[in-house]
């Protein structure tokens, strides 16, 4: 015989279980929760410490830091003197020292409209961005060329150092994340020219190693281009970059436009949207926000192969870096010298990945598709 | 509920001369023809790929049709762009799976096409907006996102969304068969009501009790084809092909 059971009285809401119990709760939990798992704990910190102790000796602890020599170096640990002394070419390249101020403002302006963007508290995004895309280029082009308003001109073989690195990185990204979406977009379009164009320049671009298009930009095209015409070297690279790397941002995009599941579009067809609405309002929020790993990770990609703009004669940041090492004064000091180099990278990099997090986790909007 | 705007013409809300559509060499819909009132309420039953779900999506052109006329509101359907978006202005769907969007808010789905197509004020868009969001009972939700929303609050937005439109017509395609049946009824209501206001529909479902409460015409498609037109007392009653007996005593389970 089966009986019934009611149950009528109601069981109040209560709070969930406090899981972040501190330091000490966190370390119970994830690092000794139970014998094995603290000797293990116990083991790896060991290990660690063992790896990471000379490391620390050496790059902080008994190094030196202050000096303007290298008989300022004790010898024991890094001798970070030689950063510092050329830290000024490390910046700036070869920028004359009188003009310099420019390169500032221009990092300065640079700084504030990233952090602007960034911070989603900020009002005004759209005319903020909108500055960014098209003020920001001509104010930028016309203090770091000079040749007006009674600037003194500075030809782009004396740009260089991180000042380089980050032009390239900037008109790189800025560059090909819009012509990447078009070639996306394109490359799924239904018209055949517009669709056999996108692909051909796709598959053109991702097809060539991006050294061979960098010697292309700065040896081959003089040869077919009239001599009249000189475009400038850092612009044919720039060019490159930009059209290379937009052929890895379609495929990303397209990635994520696939996605999308087909009826978004029908919904704002039936709602009398036009393409590029459709595009623009629903399908394109979604698609990059689905690919924002893959875009960011083709900028982390390149931002690091800025680097290779040294093969074709242009002095980045790791290129300036590395004709110090060949300074009669400074023999023997490529550990430092990479060393920084990297951590600079690393520091972009790495800023640019937390950030992509922090903006993935801000743009979900709830647990279903 | 406000009265359709006062259209180009008055004749037929829908118009559907021999129409046939092909996917490759299959012969989706096979001459069709069906005439649609001002104000009439028709549902649309048969087996499953039938063509039901690609006969109203022609209605709206997210199907292509290669031979017949279609005239939706006075308007003849062609290729033109421009024309397809003026036609899909005054006609409102339904998905079976709801198709908001994710990205924006139960109000902002409201107000997108509003916006960027009647090209309204944000404010007005906005108080369209809550006015259908309140008569499907949602408004209260109006500041989520579709994630957070059960199945039949979707498909409720999915309404309101489609009537800040003001459509003269409104197509459904199967809006509650992706429904847990707690939900069913939820939708069906709005649906019903909608009905009642005069709203011209064309409702591909299989729910036929909402078919004997509102539709003036039942249709039985089978493979492509219209087999059976007719008031729902008739076609419930005494159905008149066999096709659509044998349909009718699987689906009402007997
Ligand atoms: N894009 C397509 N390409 C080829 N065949 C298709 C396509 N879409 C639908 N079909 C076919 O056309 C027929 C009709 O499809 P439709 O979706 O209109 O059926 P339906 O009556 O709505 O069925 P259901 O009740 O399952 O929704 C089906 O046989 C289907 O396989
Ligand atoms: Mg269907």
């Amino acid at each position: 015989m089966t009986t019934t059971t009611v149950y009528d009285e109601m069981i109040e809401a209560r709070r969930p279980p406090d899981l972040r119990s501190g330091v000490a709760g966190w370390l119970r939990k994830n690092l000794f929760n139970g014998p094995v798992n603290s000797v293990i704990t116990i083991i790896t910190a060991g290990l660690m410490a063992w790896a990471l102790w000379p490391l620390l000796q050496w790059a902080v602890l008994q190094a030196d830091w202050i000096g303007q020599t290298r008989e300022d170096c004790s010898g024991e640990g890094a001798c970070w003197v030689f950063i510092s002394a050329r830290f000024e070419t490390i910046v700036y390249g070869f920028y004359p020292e009188a003009a310099r101020w420019r390169v500032d403002i221009i990092f300065a302006m640079l700084a504030a409209l990233i952090a602007w963007l960034a911070i989603p508290r900020l009002p005004a995004k759209r005319w903020v961005g909108l500055f960014a895309l098209v003020g920001f280029p001509v104010v930028a082009y016309f203090l770091l060329v000079g040749g007006h308003f009674g600037l003194m001109y500075v030809p782009t073989r004396e740009w260089g150092g991180l000042m380089l690195t980050l032009t390239i990185a900037t008109v790189g990204i800025v560059g090909s994340l819009p012509l990447g979406v078009i070639l996306a977009l394109g490359r799924r379009s239904k018209m055949p020219l517009v669709k056999s164009v996108c692909v051909v320049f796709i598959e053109f671009w991702r097809g060539v190693p991006l050294i061979t298009v960098l010697f292309m930009a700065s040896v081959m095209l003089p040869l077919f281009v009239p001599t009249e015409v000189d475009f400038d070297k850092l612009l044919r690279a720039l060019v490159g970059i930009m059209f290379f790397w937009s052929a890895y941002m379609a495929e990303v995009v397209r990635g994520g436009l696939q996605a999308i599941d087909k009826g978004q579009n029908e919904a704002g067809q039936a709602l009398g949207l036009s393409y590029w609405q459709r595009m623009g309002l629903i399908i394109l929020p979604q698609a990059l926000k689905l690919v924002i790993p893959g875009i960011v990770n083709t900028f982390i990609a390149l931002f690091k192969d800025t680097s290779l703009v040294l093969i074709i004669g242009l002095f980045d940041l790791l290129a300036i870096v590395r004709a110090g090492l060949t300074d009669p004064n400074w023999l023997g000091f490529a550990t430092e010298g990479y060393v920084f180099a990297a951590l600079v990278f690393w520091v972009f990099c790495f800023s640019m990945s937390r950030y992509s997090q922090y903006i993935e986790r801000k743009l979900h909007t709830g647990h279903r598709r | 509920m406000t009265t359709p705007a006062a259209s180009a013409s008055n004749g037929p809300m829908i118009e559907i001369q021999r129409l046939n559509k092909w996917y490759g060499d299959f012969h989706v819909l096979r001459d069709i023809d069906l005439t649609v009132a001002r104000g009439e309420r028709i549902v649309i039953c048969g087996p499953s790929g039938s063509g039901k779900s690609t006969l109203i999506r022609c209605v709206n052109h997210l199907e292509e049709h290669q031979q017949g006329e279609i005239v939706v509101n006075g308007i003849a359907m062609t290729q033109d762009v421009k024309r397809i978006e003026q036609i899909r202005r005054h006609v409102g769907m339904v998905f079976q799976h709801f198709n908001l969007f994710p990205h924006l808010s139960v109000l902002e789905n409201c107000c997108l096409s509003q916006v960027w197509v009647q090209k309204k004020p944000r404010a007005e868009a906005e108080a369209t907006a809550m006015e259908y969001l309140e008569r499907v009972q949602i408004a209260n939700q109006a500041y989520k996102y579709p994630g957070q929303l059960s199945g039949g609050q979707q498909q409720r937005v999915a309404i309101a969304r489609a009537l800040c439109m003001r459509p003269d017509v409104m197509l459904f395609d199967e809006p509650t068969s992706a429904l847990d049946p707690e939900m069913i009824k939820e939708v069906l209501d709005v649906m019903v009501e909608l009905a009642h206001e005069g709203m011209t529909m064309l409702c591909v479902t299989h729910e036929m009790g909402f078919a004997k409460t509102v539709a003036d015409r039942v249709i039985f498609m089978d493979q492509g084809q219209i087999i059976e037109e007719a008031p729902p007392e008739s076609f419930f009653n005494n159905p008149r092909s066999e096709r659509t007996q044998l349909f009718l005593s699987q689906i009402l389970g007997h």
